[in-house]
C-alpha cells in the first residue's frame, strides 16, 4: 500500500481505540435507553466517553452532544440555532468546510441572513474582518480553528473576545485542530465547537458539538430525547467509546504527536522550497504542525496527484469531501491565490506513523515528477 | 457483569441486537492501522478507492435483501435519521403540491416526532387510529386521503407489538392517488422477505443494529423509477447523491452490508426457529389467568410477543424480573413511566397498557432461555398478584372498571 500522507481526510484507527471498541461490538449489547442492566452498561460507557472528550478540549462533559460526525455537528450548530426565531443573522468565514457552508446556505432559505467573513491572503480572519462582518443583529459567528486544506490557524481566543464583547456567540469548527495541538474550549472563550472522531485516530461515524447550554439550540433530528433532547436516535455506542478513547490518547500524546509531525513537515517544506517553483500556502502564519499545502507553478494538480499515486503516495489536493472536482478550492480562492496556482495544489497531511525516510522518498518523487515534466515541456517546445 | 452466570437473559432484540460475530469480523478489516482506513470520498489514492469499493459492495448486499437497485440505497446514521430524511425531506420537497400527511398513532417516535415538527412548520397531519389488533384499516386510510396529501408513512412491523401492516395494499392505495408512500422497515428488514422492485413503496427506512449489524448505521431506500425526490436534511460535501452529506463510516457500512447479507441467507430458517420459540413462550404462559396478547397474532413478526398481565403493574414486573432483559415497550420511551402509546392507540385501557411486557427473541435465544423465562414470569406474576388488592377484588368478582375512585 502507498505511503499515507492524507491524515486530514481521515486517520487510521489507533490500535488502542480498536481495543476499547471491540467489547462493545461483540458480545455485550443493549440499547442505552433501555432500563435493564445491558442498557445501563451502555449508558455508562457513553458517559465515560463524554468525560474523556471534555477533558481533551477542556470543556464540561455536560456540554458534549454526540452526533454522527463533524458534518452533523456543523449542521446542528447552524440549523439547530437558526430554528430559534430570535436568531436572524449569522456570519461565517469564507474558508469553512462544506459541512458548515452548505448548512449556512440552507438557513438563508429559511429566512436567516448569512454574512461572509473575509480572510486575508494568508488565510486568516483578522479581528478587523470579523468586526466588519458583525452587524447589529448578528447572533453568531463561525470561524474554524484550523483550515483543513492549508492548515492555517486562527487566533480564536482573540476573535471570540471581539465577538463576545459585542454580544455575539462564537462557534468554531475544531475538527482539524483537535488532537493535533492543544486547544481549550474554555480558554478560547467560544460558545460552541465541532469535533470529528475519525480525524484524531478515532472511528468514523462519531462526532460532537460541544455547546454552551445558554444557546437556544433545537434538535435537527426528531424521534427521541437522547443527548438532552438535542440529538434523537440510538447512540452509536462503540463509535462513541472509540471517540472517547481517541480523545484520551490524544490528550496523553498531544505534545509528542505535534512535535513528531512538525519536524517532518518543516523538513518537507524546506526541501520543497528549494525547488524554486513551489509555493506554500498560508506560509506566513501559524499552521497545524502536520499540514503542508503547496502549489507547483506550471503544473496541473490532477497530473501531480496521479503521478504521486503512481509512485506510491496517498495525498490529495485539498478536502476529501470535495475531491473529484477540478475547480480551484474555495479556500485558496478566498485567499486570492491565482486559479492557475490554486489548481496545482497538493495537500500533505502527516500523522503519527510517518517517518523522515518517507519524507525523503516523497521529496524525491516530487523532484522526479517536476523534472520529467520540465524536460517534457522543453522537448515539446523544441519540436 | 463479571459473574457470567448472573447475566440476564436477553429478550430485547427489538431494542437492539448484538452484532453477529461474522459481522464483527468483516468490520475489523476496515478498522485499525492494519485495516483499510481511507476516506471513501478520497479520490486521489487507493486508500480511498478501496474504502469506496467496500461501501459499494455493502450497498449491493442491502439492495439484494430488499430487491432494490444499489443506487436506490442512501446511507444514514440510523433509522431515526432515515425517517427524518424521508418524512421531512419529502414533505418539504412537495410543499407546493400539498401540505397534508397521513400516518398512524402507533408509528415509531422518529416518524411521529418528524410529523410533529412538520405541524409546527404549518403542515397538517392525520394520525390514524389502528384497529384493536394494531393493523391499519385500509378503508379508513383511503378516507383520510385528500387532494393535498403528499405523503403516507406507515411502518412495516411495529416495534412494540410486532404486527405486520399490509404495505402492498396501502402502497397501491397511495399509488392510485399519486401519494408518496414511506415505510419504516427498521423492524422488518431481514425478518420478512420483500421485493421493492414490485412493492409499491417509494421510501423505506432501514436500521443496522436491529438486525445484528452495528449501531449508528441505517439506510433509506429512495425509489428511482419513477424517481422520488427529497430535500436533503444533512448538508455538506454532497455525499450520497446530495441526499446525505457526511463522511461515510466505512466499517459501519461494511457491517450493515454483512448483516443484511447474512439475513438474506438465513431469514427463512431463522424465522421458523423463532416461531417455535415464540410458541414455546406463549404455551408456557397462556394458561395463566388474565393474560392477553397485544396485537394480531397471525400478522406478526416471528420474534415478538407482547403480553399484558392484568392486575400486575408493568414496572413492578420488570423490577421483579431482573434476570430478564426485557422492556415494557419501546426503548426510546422506556425512561418514561407513561403507559405505552402504542397499546393506548389499540384501545387497551391504562391498566392493560401498564401491565404489558414485550418479549423479543432473536438469533441467540435458546429453548432453555424460554423455559427459564416462563418459570420466572409465572413466579413473579403470581407473587405480585398476591400482593395486589385489585387482584383480590377481581377474584372476589368485583368489576374493577365500575369502581369510582376517590379524588385525591
Amino acid at each position: 500500500m502507498a505511503i499515507y500522507l492524507d491524515h486530514n481526510a481521515t486517520t487510521p484507527l489507533h490500535e488502542k481505540v480498536l481495543e476499547a471498541m471491540l467489547p462493545y461490538m461483540g458480545g455485550t449489547t443493549g440499547n442505552p435507553s433501555s432500563l435493564h442492566r445491558f442498557g445501563r452498561l451502555q449508558r455508562h460507557a457513553i458517559d465515560q466517553a463524554r468525560e474523556q472528550i471534555a477533558a481533551l478540549m477542556d470543556a464540561q462533559a455536560s456540554q458534549v452532544v454526540f452526533t454522527s460526525g463533524g458534518t452533523e455537528a456543523n449542521n446542528l450548530m447552524l440549523k439547530g440555532l437558526c430554528k430559534d426565531s430570535a436568531v436572524q443573522r449569522i456570519a461565517v468565514s469564507e474558508i469553512e468546510h462544506s459541512s458548515l457552508l452548505q448548512p449556512a446556505a440552507v438557513v438563508v432559505d429559511e429566512g436567516c441572513a448569512v454574512d461572509s467573513i473575509a480572510v486575508n491572503p494568508q488565510g486568516q480572519v483578522t479581528p478587523e474582518a470579523l468586526i466588519h462582518a458583525i452587524k447589529d443583529d448578528t447572533a453568531l459567528v463561525s470561524v474554524m480553528a484550523a483550515n483543513n486544506e492549508t492548515g492555517a490557524l486562527q487566533d480564536i481566543e482573540k476573535l471570540a473576545k471581539e465577538a463576545r464583547s459585542r454580544g455575539v456567540w462564537f462557534h468554531t469548527d475544531a475538527a482539524q485542530v483537535a488532537g493535533k495541538m492543544e486547544f481549550s474550549f474554555r480558554q478560547a472563550g467560544v460558545h460552541a465547537m465541532t469535533l470529528s472522531a475519525h480525524k484524531l485516530y478515532g472511528p468514523m461515524g462519531a462526532g460532537a458539538l460541544i455547546v454552551d447550554r445558554q444557546l437556544p439550540m433545537h434538535s435537527i433530528l426528531q424521534g427521541g430525547s437522547q443527548e438532552n433532547g438535542l440529538r434523537a436516535g440510538t447512540e452509536n455506542v462503540p463509535a462513541i467509546v472509540g471517540f472517547g478513547m481517541a480523545a484520551e490518547l490524544a490528550r496523553q500524546e498531544i505534545v509528542q504527536r505535534a512535535d513528531h509531525v512538525r519536524v517532518l513537515r518543516d523538513q518537507l517544506e524546506k526541501r520543497l522550497m528549494q525547488f524554486g517553483v513551489v509555493t506554500v500556502f498560508a506560509q506566513q502564519v501559524q499552521r497545524l504542525p502536520n499540514t503542508l499545502q503547496f502549489g507547483v507553478q506550471g503544473f496541473d494538480g490532477e497530473t501531480l496527484l496521479m503521478e504521486l499515486d503512481r509512485r506510491g503516495f496517498a495525498v490529495s489536493s485539498g478536502s476529501a469531501c470535495t475531491s473529484g472536482k477540478s475547480e480551484p478550492s474555495h479556500v485558496l480562492k478566498a485567499m486570492a491565490v491565482p486559479d492557475e496556482l490554486a489548481t496545482s495544489a497538493i495537500r500533505v497531511s502527516l500523522g503519527r506513523s510517518n517517518t523522515m525516510a518517507e519524507i525523503d522518498l516523497f521529496v524525491e518523487a516530487v523532484q522526479q515528477i517536476i523534472g520529467i515534466q520540465n524536460s517534457a515541456v522543453m522537448m515539446s517546445a523544441n519540436l | 457483569m463479571n459473574d457470567k452466570t448472573n447475566k440476564p437473559i436477553y429478550l430485547d432484540y427489538s431494542a437492539t441486537t448484538p452484532i453477529d460475530e461474522r459481522v464483527v469480523t468483516e468490520m475489523i478489516k476496515y478498522m485499525g492501522p492494519e485495516g483499510v482506513f481511507g476516506n471513501p470520498a478520497s479520490r486521489s489514492h487507493a486508500y480511498g478507492w478501496t474504502a469506496e469499493k467496500a461501501v459499494e459492495q455493502a450497498r449491493q448486499h442491502i439492495a439484494d435483501l430488499v430487491g432494490a437497485d444499489a443506487r436506490e440505497i442512501i446511507f444514514t446514521s440510523g433509522a431515526t435519521e432515515s425517517d427524518n430524511l424521508a418524512i421531512k425531506g419529502s414533505a418539504h420537497f412537495n410543499k407546493k403540491r400539498g401540505q397534508h400527511i397521513i400516518t398512524c398513532k402507533t408509528e415509531h417516535k422518529a416518524v411521529l416526532d418528524s410529523c410533529r415538527q412538520l405541524e409546527r412548520e404549518g403542515f397538517e397531519v392525520t394520525y390514524l387510529d389502528p384497529e384493536a389488533n394494531g393493523l391499519v384499516d385500509l378503508e379508513k386510510l383511503k378516507a383520510a386521503m385528500r387532494d393535498d396529501t403528499t405523503l403516507v408513512s406507515i411502518m412495516h412491523v411495529n416495534n412494540e407489538i410486532g404486527v405486520i401492516q399490509d404495505i402492498e395494499a396501502i402502497g397501491n392505495a397511495c399509488r392510485e392517488r399519486k401519494i408518496i408512500f414511506h415505510v419504516d422497515a427498521a423492524q422488518s428488514a431481514g425478518k420478512i422477505p420483500m421485493n421493492l422492485e414490485s412493492l409499491p413503496v417509494d421510501l423505506m427506512s432501514f436500521s443496522a443494529h436491529k438486525i445484528y449489524g452495528p449501531k449508528g448505521m441505517g439506510a433509506l431506500y429512495v425509489q428511482r423509477k419513477p424517481r422520488v425526490r427529497l430535500e436533503a436534511q444533512m448538508h455538506g460535501g454532497g455525499h450520497e447523491r446530495g441526499m446525505r452529506s457526511g463522511t461515510l463510516a466505512t466499517h459501519q457500512i461494511v457491517g450493515m452490508g454483512e448483516a443484511f447479507r447474512i439475513a438474506n441467507e438465513e431469514m427463512a430458517t431463522e424465522n421458523e426457529r423463532l416461531i417455535t420459540l415464540r410458541n414455546r413462550l406463549w404455551d408456557g404462559l397462556k394458561d395463566m389467568e388474565e393474560v392477553y396478547i397485544n396485537g394480531d397474532i397471525k400478522q406478526r413478526v416471528a420474534g415478538n410477543l407482547n403480553i399484558s398481565f392484568n392486575y400486575v403493574e408493568g414496572e413492578s414486573l420488570l423490577m421483579a424480573l431482573k434476570d430478564l432483559a426485557i422492556s415494557s415497550g419501546s426503548a426510546c420511551t422506556s425512561a418514561s413511566l407513561e403507559p405505552s402509546y402504542v397499546l393506548r392507540a389499540l384501545g387497551r385501557n391504562d391498566e392493560l397498557a401498564h401491565s404489558s411486557i414485550r418479549f423479543s427473541m432473536g438469533r441467540y435465544t435458546t429453548n432453555q432461555d424460554i423455559d427459564t423465562t416462563v418459570a420466572h414470569v409465572r413466579t413473579a406474576v403470581e407473587k405480585l398478584r398476591d400482593l395486589s388488592p385489585l387482584w383480590d377484588m377481581y377474584k372476589d368478582g368485583v368489576d374493577i372498571s365500575s369502581i369510582e375512585w376517590a379524588a385525591h
